[in-house]
């Protein structure tokens, strides 16, 4: 019973990776940048929630809708003033740009908000801990149906936009190739600084979630990233319900992990991280008719 | 390589005397514990370290096009390695046998990593630092993030610590910078830079792309351990958290990105100058960061050649240099071969040189 519980927590951690993960996976997808500071702007907005529950005494959703917007602009902003370029100059620029900003934005948020610990929880009331016991040891807390519930939204929220809406059409045939994309009339410049918008403003919600379900700190952001890339790469690189699969994968596998050892948790979402990245390189290999030797690289 | 009438050479005049400084200068170096005060030497032992660092990282991202936020595994793993080594033999033994270890451990990692390109192949760097590090805390005798310490050094006297320190230092920065240096003017170097360039373009003219990243990505590994294991012989103490730090890559990029990407001479540059702002305004905390991360974007973004870059397009200067020399000489050879130097260049654009050379070279003989 104990395995099906901690197998039940991690689809439903799954649902909060898969928000913190598809503003990165829509951000690779359409302009070819990992942005390593993905996580940092998720805490960046954790803290800027945080922020206004604290001077206004606003329910944490209200100010997380607030958020939403300052966090679009930033991406906007983002790509305007940093992205853009970097991408003019090849494929090193954009990584240490964005290496670059995480550096900064980690220093900058620990000098303005100090080191301590912070957290949302308090400010959710009961939500914070109530949950609902299914049958015998298995329990499932309400903050996390409604985090899972949050994904499944936000991820068909986007699908819906970028398959059915005339402009999700502009951004897919911008990321497919943004010059003959031009030739038809859509503005890539506009294009492509709307879908950083996009993709930063998710990180608001994920900022939510992050703080509601957790403590965080301005040091935050790394992991964040790293759990963030690993559900993307394990559901499949651009795909946006694959980041859904990939986050359920790794929320199972740091579940039981944790059942046999206190740092289980991160090792086991690692270990599946790499078996995926290992299998399907593998995959790869012998499909486009290589051999197992040089698949392994035994032979260099 | 010859043409009738060019001549393709390594060397300018003013590169074999900028070696010949530089040798004498490191020969120079080598008396300096003998002489120097305790501070001096602790100082440059930091500064062949952030050489060895820096270098490391460039050979990655400026040669082999591998930008690395992870390098920090090696420098974690290569104080553990000394750490663990130590409990079997004698304290420095165990730094250089623990450094050789950690860099070993670079070649089944290469295995995955390699297959990721750009930005991944950076994250998944940072997943493997992530797990080495997690890896090391597992062991009960780290006390987790407390850490411990290399107390096997205590059987070395203050003073002799201190100058072995240093000569293992140098040593080590000689021995990686001199192993670049014959590597990347070997025809691997021009296999390197070639996949820099294009990774596709250099495979379609049958150079081994995965075999000469995995060489460059195993030298790195090896610098950035040995490196972590004379980190530890000055410091002592091992605290996880500090050697699995992020703030390595950053250090790593800036000296990188100010002192010049892809230039043999920008990391040492980088270094020193890194070195000197440290000294200065002292590594003080949060804005030292802020500053640090802001200066690499910048340099990124808008010089993105580095400082030496600068340097190298406005005066031609080269002073270790890694491309050719193509100059034209005089055909009808009666007066001593006068040479022009036409263009320096690095290897990709020879062809368009010898061209260019060859223009000249009509120019003179139609007089």
């Amino acid at each position: 019973m104990t395995w099906i519980n901690q197998v039940v927590q991690g689809v439903l951690l799954g649902g909060y990776y898969a928000v913190l993960a598809c503003g990165l996976s829509l951000m690779f997808g359409v302009m070819r940048i990992i942005n390593l500071a993905h996580g940092d702007l998720v805490v960046l907005a954790a803290f800027i929630i945080w922020l206004i529950v604290e001077q206004s005494g606003a329910s944490p959703f209200v100010a997380t809708l607030i958020t939403l917007p300052v966090m679009a602009l930033i991406g906007w902003a983002l790509q305007r003033g940093l992205l853009e370029r970097s991408l003019r100059t090849g494929m090193l620029v954009p990584v240490l740009t964005t290496f670059g900003l995480a550096i900064v934005l980690q220093n900058a948020m620990l000098q303005a908000f100090g080191a301590d610990m912070r957290a949302l929880a308090p400010q959710i009331g009961d939500l914070a801990f109530a949950g609902w016991a299914i049958v015998g040891e298995i329990h499932v807390g309400q903050l996390s149906i409604l985090i899972f519930v949050a994904a499944v939204l936000l991820l068909g929220g986007l699908h819906i936009f970028l398959r059915r809406t005339a402009f999700g059409r502009q951004i897919r045939a911008t990321a497919e190739d943004a010059d003959v994309a031009e030739l038809v009339g859509v503005n890539a410049r506009a294009t492509f600084a709307a879908a950083a918008a996009l993709a930063t403003a998710t990180t608001a919600l994920a900022g939510a979630l992050m703080a509601m379900r957790a403590a965080y700190d301005p040091y935050s952001g790394p992991v964040q990233l790293i759990f963030a890339f690993e559900a993307v790469v394990i559901g499949g690189i651009g795909s946006i319900w694959g980041t859904l699969v990939g986050g359920i994968v790794l929320g199972v596998a740091q579940s039981l992990g944790a059942q046999f050892h206190a740092q289980g948790f991160l090792l086991a979402g690692h270990a599946v991280f790499l078996a995926v990245l290992a299998g399907r390189l593998l995959v790869d290999r012998i499909r486009s008719g290589e051999g197992l030797q040089r698949t392994l690289g035994l032979d260099s | 390589m010859t043409q009738p009438g060019i001549r393709v050479t390594h060397w300018t005049q003013a590169s074999s005397r900028s070696v010949g400084f530089v040798v004498a200068l490191l020969v120079a170096l080598i008396f300096v514990p003998l002489v120097a005060g305790a501070n001096t030497v602790d100082r440059l032992t930091t500064l062949y370290l952030y050489v060895i660092l820096a270098a490391m990282w460039n050979a990655l991202a400026g040669y082999g096009g591998l930008v690395s936020v992870g390098q920090q595994a090696f420098v974690g793993l290569g104080a553990y390695a000394a750490i663990k080594l130590a409990a079997y033999m004698s304290a420095y033994p165990a730094l250089i046998i623990g450094g050789l270890l950690a860099g070993a451990v670079s070649l089944p990692i290469s295995s995955i990593v390699l297959r990721l390109r750009g930005g991944e192949f950076a994250v998944g760097m940072w997943v493997v630092a992530a797990i080495a590090h997690l890896l090391v805390i597992l062991d009960p005798t780290i006390n987790g993030e407390t850490g411990t310490s290399l107390l096997a050094l205590s059987a070395f006297a203050a003073e002799t610590r201190r100058a072995v320190n240093y000569w293992l230092s140098q040593g080590a920065m000689v021995v990686f910078l001199g192993l670049l240096f014959v590597l990347l003017r070997s025809r691997i170097g021009a296999a390197v830079q070639a996949i820099r360039d294009d990774e596709d373009a250099a495979a379609s003219v049958g150079v081994r792309v995965l075999a000469i990243k995995r060489l460059i990505f195993v030298l790195a590994a090896f610098g950035c351990a040995i490196a972590g294991a004379l980190w530890l012989a000055t410091a002592i103490t091992f605290q996880p958290r500090t050697y699995f730090g992020l703030q390595w890559t950053a250090y790593m990029i800036f000296m990188v990105i100010v002192g010049g990407l892809g230039r043999f001479e920008g990391p040492i540059l980088g270094a020193t100058l890194f070195f000197l702002v440290e000294e200065i305004f002292g590594a003080a905390g949060v804005w030292y960061l802020i500053v640090l991360g802001t200066t690499a974007i910048l340099f990124a973004l808008f010089a993105p050649r580095g400082i030496w870059g600068v340097i190298e397009d406005r005066y031609g200067l080269r002073l270790l240099p890694l491309g050719y020399v193509v100059s034209a000489i005089d055909i009808e050879g009666a007066s001593p071969p006068s040479r022009t130097p036409v263009r320096e260049t690095e290897g990709e654009t020879i062809s368009s040189a010898i061209k260019a050379s060859a223009q000249t070279q009509l120019a003179g003989s139609e007089k």
